[in-house]
């Protein structure tokens, strides 16, 4: 089986350095402007998740999601949360350590395909 | 890094900026209080030139007291005398414009020659728009019969939050504070922390003109600074522009006090191109040319970006060809550089993520048409430049249907009406669109089958104060740019008189 989202070695550091200052997390992927299209941190449940979401696995321990609707864009790419260097803005926790999370893409093998991670409705 | 190289002589000399800024509350430059500090970087090197405070939620209780102080005077004085010093901040803009745009540039990456020619100027307009505004407007009155008089009256909502773009700093605050301090609100402004300077030089240019309290400047992180002042249940509106998730927290914020929003957030536009466009190779067609070129404009930094290009299929090939060979006569340099066309990316992270998309675009099986990486300015090893960059897919790909905010711009054909108007709504935004034609009736059938707020017809990238601007769909909520905005900045009053002496004969 193919995970939706994986993680790098050097965003589990960052989300451990979060945790234990924030406790536990969640991720939302953004759309549109300015800082959209970046991953988004939080503290686990401040960003409320209901049926308009997808649930697209689980990063080092964080579950992460992103809108329905934004998903049926997405879904033929596997995501990758990294970390880079820069000043972003928006209300991730990371952006006071001088660092952003980004999302890498690549698409999955027509092998890979047939057997992804399975996904759900944020509402459970 | 790329070897494409880039020049530029007669660069403008670097503005001087302070070691370090403070926050502006209550009339006064204010530390924050935990004293924490944070470093400010120009995309231009890359290298740090200030220090911002890295402000906290007491700092925001602190500029929210001041407003309040503030407010029983500002909340309730004459629309002549705000309009007299909305004029007067004008004035000292348009005195200072070029320090503000150098600073502007040092701050953003943005080319010198747009912040003199756009974001200033537009600006000094914006200020002038609303003072005029509010002289000539009125509440309404209406006789509902011969005994009753409806009279509605406006009046400001109070004290107001703002949390502002890095796009175009300036000109963005001036879009939220003019209606807000016209309407005769007090504000509380978070600038973005990647570009909070020129906002504060501004600040340091017109700190004398409105009274202390009426506008409080706090800087600092979204998660840290943000956050409290869009929860806060003593703010009365909260406006902010940015990205889809963050404006779902903050109306999720703002929904626990009811507090109302207006939000901007982006968007997917399509600049489409029907064939009468090409009927002659004439002064319009230069100008289609240019339309489809906007994509460029602001490093492609807008919010309405024109980064779908749909090409009619009969002219496609032809069109196209000439959209590359404009593209490709670009000039990237030093944004200090006078004839520089495009500057840096505002931010590293930005860049990475700009060049994260290309590459997913060539994955997808986009095909690169020009541009398609990094360029480097001599002596600004440190900057983030990118290519002006054109790739040639369809409209399911990620790359089309994502806001890269960077200067790439996604080609693709269409039909006929229907499959333009089919391609051009597939989006999740309904910001801007752009719709060039030589057929009047095309042109007016299409901007109303298009599902966006703006509708720029045969010309792009135009944002002069009285056209009203904002989003359909998930791009967001509110008008900015016209006198509409201050109904989104105070209550109406509805006195409802009876001058009837008869009991109404229930009880």
């Amino acid at each position: 089986m193919t995970e939706r989202v994986e993680v790098t070695e050097a965003a589990k550091q960052i989300i451990d350095q979060l945790r234990e200052e924030h406790g536990e997390l969640m991720f939302h992927q953004s759309g549109g402007c300015c800082d959209g299209s970046s991953p988004m941190c939080f503290p686990k449940g401040d960003l409320m998740i209901n049926e308009t979401d997808v649930y697209l696995g689980t990063i080092h321990g964080c579950e992460f999601f992103m809108s329905k609707d934004q998903f049926e864009y997405w879904k033929h790419t596997q995501l990758t949360v990294d970390i880079t260097s820069g000043r972003g803005s928006s209300f991730s926790l990371e952006i006071p350590l001088g660092i952003r999370f980004v999302i890498k893409s690549r698409l999955y093998s027509e092998e890979e395909a047939k057997d992804l991670s399975p996904t759900r409705s944020g509402e459970n | 890094m790329s070897d494409v190289k880039t020049a530029s002589a007669n660069v403008i000399e670097k503005p001087k900026f302070k070691d370090q800024y403070e926050n502006f509350i209550g009339g006064k430059w204010t530390s924050p209080i935990k004293g924490q500090y944070f470093e400010n970087v120009s995309p231009v090197d890359g290298a740090n030139f200030t220090k911002i405070p890295r402000s906290t939620a007491e700092d925001i209780e602190k500029a929210i007291d001041a407003a309040w102080a503030a407010a029983p005077e500002w909340n309730n004085s004459a629309a002549a005398y705000r309009s007299n010093l909305l004029l007067k901040i004008a004035d000292v803009m348009e005195q200072n414009l070029e320090a503000l745009a150098r600073a502007e540039t040092w701050d953003n990456g943005k080319a010198i020659r747009e912040t003199m020619a756009a974001d200033l100027p537009l600006a000094v307009d914006h200020f002038r728009y609303f003072a005029g505004v509010i002289r000539a407007e009125e509440g309404s009155v209406s006789e509902l019969d011969s005994n009753t008089v409806c009279l509605n009256v406006t009046e400001p909502l109070g004290v107001v939050g703002q949390i502002i773009p890095w796009n175009f700093p300036i000109l963005m605050a001036t879009w939220k504070l003019a209606p807000a301090l016209a309407a005769g609100n007090c504000v509380v402004l978070k600038p973005a922390e990647q570009t909070p300077v020129g906002i504060l030089i501004l600040m340091e240019l017109i700190e004398d003109i409105l009274p202390a309290g009426v506008l409080n400047i706090v800087n600092g992180f979204g998660a840290e600074a943000g956050k409290p002042l869009a929860s806060s249940s003593r703010i009365n509106k909260i406006a902010f522009t940015g990205e889809t998730t963050t404006g779902q927290l903050i109306m999720q914020y703002a929904s626990k006090n009811i507090t109302p929003v207006t939000l901007e957030l982006g968007g997917k536009s399509p600049n489409v191109f029907f064939e009468s466009v090409m009927d002659a190779d004439d002064e319009f067609f230069d100008k289609c040319l240019e339309g489809a070129t906007m994509f460029a404009l602001n490093q492609g930094e807008v919010c309405t970006c024109p980064s779908r290009l749909l090409v009619q299929e009969s002219i496609f090939d032809a069109f196209v060809e000439r959209v590359v060979e404009r593209t490709k006569a670009i000039k990237l340099g030093h944004p200090l550089s006078p004839d520089t066309m495009m500057g840096a990316q505002a931010s590293n992270d930005q860049y990475e993520k700009i060049l994260n998309y290309i590459k997913i675009g060539k994955e997808e099986g986009a095909e690169v048409l020009c541009g398609g990486g990094a360029a480097y300015n001599e002596g600004l090893e440190g900057g983030y430049y990118i290519q002006p960059t054109i790739l040639k897919g369809n409209n399911k790909m990620r790359v089309f249907q994502e806001e890269i905010f960077g200067p790439v711009l996604c080609v693709t054909s269409f039909k006929d009406e229907a499959d333009a108007i089919e391609v051009a709504n597939d989006t999740l935004y309904g910001l801007g669109a752009g719709v060039w034609t030589r057929d009047t009736h095309q042109a007016y059938q299409i901007s109303r089958a298009i599902k966006a707020g703006r509708i720029w017809v045969n010309n792009y990238h135009n944002y002069p104060a009285h056209a009203p601007f904002g989003g359909y769909k998930k791009s967001g909520i509110g008008r900015e740019n016209h006198k509409m905005m201050l109904a989104h900045y105070r209550h109406t009053k509805n006195m409802l008189i009876s001058y009837d002496k008869k009991a109404m004969g229930f009880f």
